[in-house]
């Protein structure tokens, strides 16, 4: 109670809001729900309190090095990855017109539908030694092994590769949105200045897009150093199996929980660093929308060909691949349950993405209303779950929550002589909450980079009209940030949808989705069996990137 | 003030769980809601529920402790407040009453597809509902840790010994005296103090190339570090458990020096860095990529009864040897069972784990995934048996637990990623 006594007195004394209101329960209501969101958070990062075992030594002795370097390298690989063909495609399909692009719009956002580690799972099968492509080439060339070279699918650069082309799209979408609403001046000026369009796109368009395109990449990478998955089956020593390795092999969970701290005061950092560096500007749309340039001959062939080329191997080879799998194997993974685990899978995303979208509103808003530190710094750290592999984050639920319900219990007990159980441990509710510390930080981000965008005079007018915060945000900003909602939506959707280990350690008795089929069946290593469930979980992420899609096509015929 | 509270309890929990079940006391108004139902229903032999059930627990039920409790000269409010909890009490007791079947939770790090059709069988045989969560091990043994007392499980089936002395460790399982399971599980394959039994068992062995090597050229595990060898083995990551057990075997038979110079060694003959599973081994022998791969039995039995022809193709390649047949043995692990302390269900759980040891689900065991039996003389599948039979280590699988940490640190230091 002191505590929040001392928060609403901090929150009341601070002057800065956009609107020049003194108290206002817009920050209280940030600050109660970050410290929320933030608790498993805190968990993890409270183990560096805790005594550092010997296993440390051991660790710094041997391998730390090691998985420190891939991991950076992975980073720099995805980092760079992501950011070329998320980039890229963006200023490709939203500066030039050529033949395909209204299709190639939509069918760039596709790969996001695919797991990492499914994705994974189906180069492997078709490109490893012993996989149909390098048969192949032996039989019809009498080869053998070491006679030939090629490239080893399970490596560093594979990784790199699978994860690049299944995380543009967060890059592509937030990006594409701040190309299309830069204005037509600010470019034209520059070609009438004697810039060439290269120059236009490195000068002008670029760095006005930055806070989009930095917002993808670092989603991108949030993803990659959570992941397990994909490291794992490549046998790539990073971070992440670092920590694994220490909780499962070596039993120690709290240098586990160490581990992860790290890795949360590495982003932390990075994410302090970017912002400052970026401290002083402000992006903020215009009225006139750019003409795009009609491409022709062997540009368009050219630019068209690559973005097809995008879209073929992250989306449509893989695809084809697990609809083979699941055609010839789907009895594997049939049951009566089937249909079930589509209906659990799909619910909770939905659940989750709504969830999701409602706090990132409150957040993102309430930080515009009051920029102070106490609440930047609040939702900075809230948002940090989504670097921590699941499987940790769900510890960090499964921890304040027990503990929860045991004391309710107690108490429970001790008045009531019954006891209530634990009320919220192995629900739902447990489960959504997890998720939403997990990807609070996916739908934040599209949210504040969309916010970011509208001038704050829209808010003074509004304000000065005497419309109070909560009326401006429904009346002004919402329907203006429409496509970032949607975005922020469709990512935390899919992103459930593909989640894997916090669903397993969280989920309540014989409830199941779709990944925790397919990791069941991927974990037997009866891949082909998974082909099944990991191809439903592909065509429902579709439904919000096609209703996605149909906003774009919207937007598109609005803007002109 | 808060977050200090939690960060001790996080603290308490890392280290050890309190493990205390407080006595229920209730009134006579739920004790006779209580006999009246029991009254009425009588055929069910157990009467428990669980609170994922119908979401509400009710543990009078559970202690039998019908004992009534004095008027106490209380402030007028508490005893309101008394009154109401124990309506309420009442009235979800009636709520529940639909669910008073017996029930037994099971929280499984063994796969759905390979529990659900035996728990299945046994709710038909019995009438008791089963609830299963499947997740990782230690995962679940995290989760079983944290809710404490409280804990819906009844019982923690692990895929590997380890686990199940991690939980022991922990604290957290119970000690059963089953005649039956003291008679069907022998001796090394369960714990000395009855807290786990093992259900079935995983030998680790050698694939070679049919075209390429002679059986006769094999031996043992440790001479594939031989440099005849070099450039020719394949094994998976060291993250693997069943590469850690097989390393903790050998510390705990061999000593610690002799296992981390089979690690060297055998790192010094990777054909490739290790990556994928056992099966993706296998794959890589019948390919010619490697001679000899290490890797768990049952997934090449489950490779030829995949119905899948090319990997069907590759199964044919290989064939099986079993290492080290002239002394210790080839190396094991088990899967395995034990009833939690929190298990509110004690008599239908270890009920249930008597039903996985008995010889229709041993023989399911091996004909369904190609394990083996914990004990002999359960007819095995056609595949099993054309593989023949095999010496295995005996040395106790509680030891392949204590010891896993260590094996890590050796392959660590052996440089096997």
């Amino acid at each position: 109670m002191a505590l929040i006594q001392t928060l609403f007195q901090a929150l009341s004394t601070n002057p800065g809001s956009t609107a020049g209101v003194g108290f206002s329960r817009w920050p209280v209501m940030l600050v109660i729900t970050a410290a929320l969101l933030m608790l498993p958070i805190i968990i993890i990062a409270a183990s560096l309190a805790l005594p550092f075992s010997d296993t440390w030594r051991h660790l710094l002795d041997t391998v730390i090095v090691d998985y420190l370097g891939t991991s950076a390298l992975l980073m720099l690989g995805v980092g760079a990855g992501t950011a070329v063909l998320g980039v890229g495609a963006a200023w490709l399909t939203t500066a030039y017109q050529f033949p395909g692009r209204s299709a190639l719009v939509w069918a760039l956002l596709l790969p996001m539908a695919m797991p990492a580690y499914i994705i994974a799972y189906t180069y492997t099968g078709l490109l490893d030694f012993s996989g149909p492509v390098q048969s192949a080439l032996r039989d019809n060339f009498g080869w053998g092994y070491g006679d030939y070279y090629f490239p080893q699918i399970r490596s560093l650069g594979g990784a790199i590769a699978m994860l690049s082309l299944v995380l543009y799209p967060y890059v592509y979408l937030l990006a594409r949105v701040a190309f299309m609403e830069q204005s037509a001046s600010m470019r034209e000026a520059a070609r009438s200045l004697g810039r060439s369009p290269t120059q236009v796109f490195f000068r002008v368009a670029l760095p006005q897009a930055r806070p989009a395109i930095v917002a993808g990449v670092s989603l991108a990478l949030m993803e990659t150093l959570a992941d397990f998955g994909t490291v794992d089956y490549f046998g790539v020593s990073a971070f992440t199996t670092g920590i694994f390795r220490t909780w499962y092999g070596m039993g120690e969970l709290t240098t586990a929980a160490q581990l992860s701290a790290l890795l949360m005061l590495f982003i932390l950092v990075l994410i302090v660093v970017e912002r400052t560096s970026r401290a002083r500007m402000r992006y903020h749309q215009s009225q006139r929308r750019a003409q795009r340039t009609q491409l022709s001959g062997w540009r368009s062939a050219l630019c068209c060909g690559a973005l097809v080329l995008i879209v073929l191997a992250g989306f449509l080879v893989p695809a084809m691949q697990l609809l083979m799998w699941a055609i010839n194997h789907w009895r594997g993974a049939w049951d009566d349950q089937f249909l079930q685990l589509v209906w659990n899978s799909f619910s909770l995303a939905s659940i989750t993405a709504v969830v999701c979208l409602g706090l990132s509103l409150l957040l993102a808003y309430g930080q515009r209303l009051s920029p102070g530190l106490i609440e930047r710094s609040a939702v900075r750290l809230a948002a940090l779950g989504y670097a921590v592999p699941g499987m940790v984050i769900a510890v960090g639920v499964l921890i304040p929550l027990a503990w929860l319900d045991n004391r309710v219990d107690a108490l429970a007990r001790e008045w009531f002589d019954t006891s209530t159980g634990l009320l919220l441990s192995g629900t739902l509710l447990a489960l959504v909450f997890a998720y939403a510390v997990r990807f609070l930080s996916v739908s934040l981000q599209s949210v504040e980079s969309g916010l970011s965008r509208v001038k704050p005079t829209l808010d003074d007018a509004a304000r000065t009209l005497g419309a109070s915060a909560g009326t401006t945000l429904r009346r002004v900003h919402l329907p203006i940030l429409r496509g970032s909602l949607l975005t922020a939506l469709l990512l935390v959707f899919v992103d459930v949808l593909k989640e894997l280990p916090a669903t397993l350690i969280l989920r309540p008795f014989n409830f199941n989705t779709l990944a925790v089929r397919t990791y069941e069946l991927a974990s037997d290593e009866r891949l082909t069996d998974a082909a099944l469930p990991a191809l439903a979980i592909v065509i429902i992420g579709l439904i919000p990137v096609i209703l996605l899609i149909r906003a774009i096509a919207e937007g598109e015929k609005q803007h002109g | 003030m808060l977050f200090n509270e939690i960060f001790s309890e996080f603290t308490v929990w890392l280290r050890d769980v309190p493990l205390t079940q407080s006595d229920s006391h209730t009134s006579r108004v739920v004790k006779e809601a209580l006999r009246e139902r029991l009254d009425r229903d009588n055929s069910v032999a157990v009467r428990r529920h669980s609170v994922y059930h119908c979401g509400c627990y009710n543990p009078l039920i559970e202690n039998n402790n019908y004992s009534f409790q004095p008027e106490s000269d209380e402030a007028m409010p508490t005893q309101l407040i008394r009154i109401l909890g124990t309506a309420l009490t009442a009235l979800t007791g009636v709520i529940c009453n639909a669910a008073l079947a017996a029930e037994v939770n099971v929280y499984s790090s063994r796969q759905e597809a390979l529990i659900k059709p035996l728990l299945d069988r046994f709710s038909e045989q019995t009438g008791t509902k089963i609830n299963l969560v499947t997740g990782k091990g230690d995962a679940l043994l995290t989760r079983l840790r944290s809710e404490g007392m409280n804990s819906p499980a009844d019982i923690l089936l692990t895929v590997d010994a380890g686990r199940l002395y991690r939980a022991e460790e922990a604290g957290v399982l119970q000690s059963v005296s089953s005649e039956l399971l003291m008679s069907e599980v022998p001796g090394h394959l369960r714990d000395p103090d009855g807290q786990w039994y093992a259900l079935s068992v995983r030998a680790r062995a050698i694939v070679y190339a049919k075209d390429r090597v002679d059986p006769a050229e094999l031996s043992t595990y440790e001479a594939l570090t031989d440099s005849t060898w070099e450039g020719k083995v394949c094994i998976r990551s060291s993250g693997n458990i069943y590469n850690q057990s097989l390393i903790a075997g050998m510390i705990a038979t061999e000593g610690e020096a002799a296992a981390e110079s089979f690690a060297t060694g055998l790192v010094a003959n990777f054909a490739r860095p290790p990556q994928g599973g056992d099966r993706d081994q296998i794959k890589a022998v019948a390919a010619g990529q490697c001679d000899v791969a290490i890797v768990n039995s049952y997934y090449l039995g489950g490779m030829i009864n995949s119905g899948d022809a090319e990997q069907q193709a590759a199964a044919a390649k290989v064939g099986i040897f079993w290492p080290n047949q002239d002394g210790r043995g080839t190396h094991v692990n088990v899967s395995g069972a034990g009833v939690t302390k929190s298990a509110k269900n004690t008599a239908n759980a270890v009920k249930l784990i008597e039903f996985l040891a008995n010889d229709e689900s041993q023989r399911w065991y091996a004909e369904t995934n190609n394990e083996y039996p914990v004990r002999d003389g359960i007819p095995v599948s056609e595949v099993l048996a054309a593989w023949g039979t095999f010496k295995a280590d005996e040395v106790p699988v509680s030891e392949l637990g204590r010891l896993n940490a260590d094996a890590v640190k050796v392959m660590d230091r052996a440089g096997w990623r």
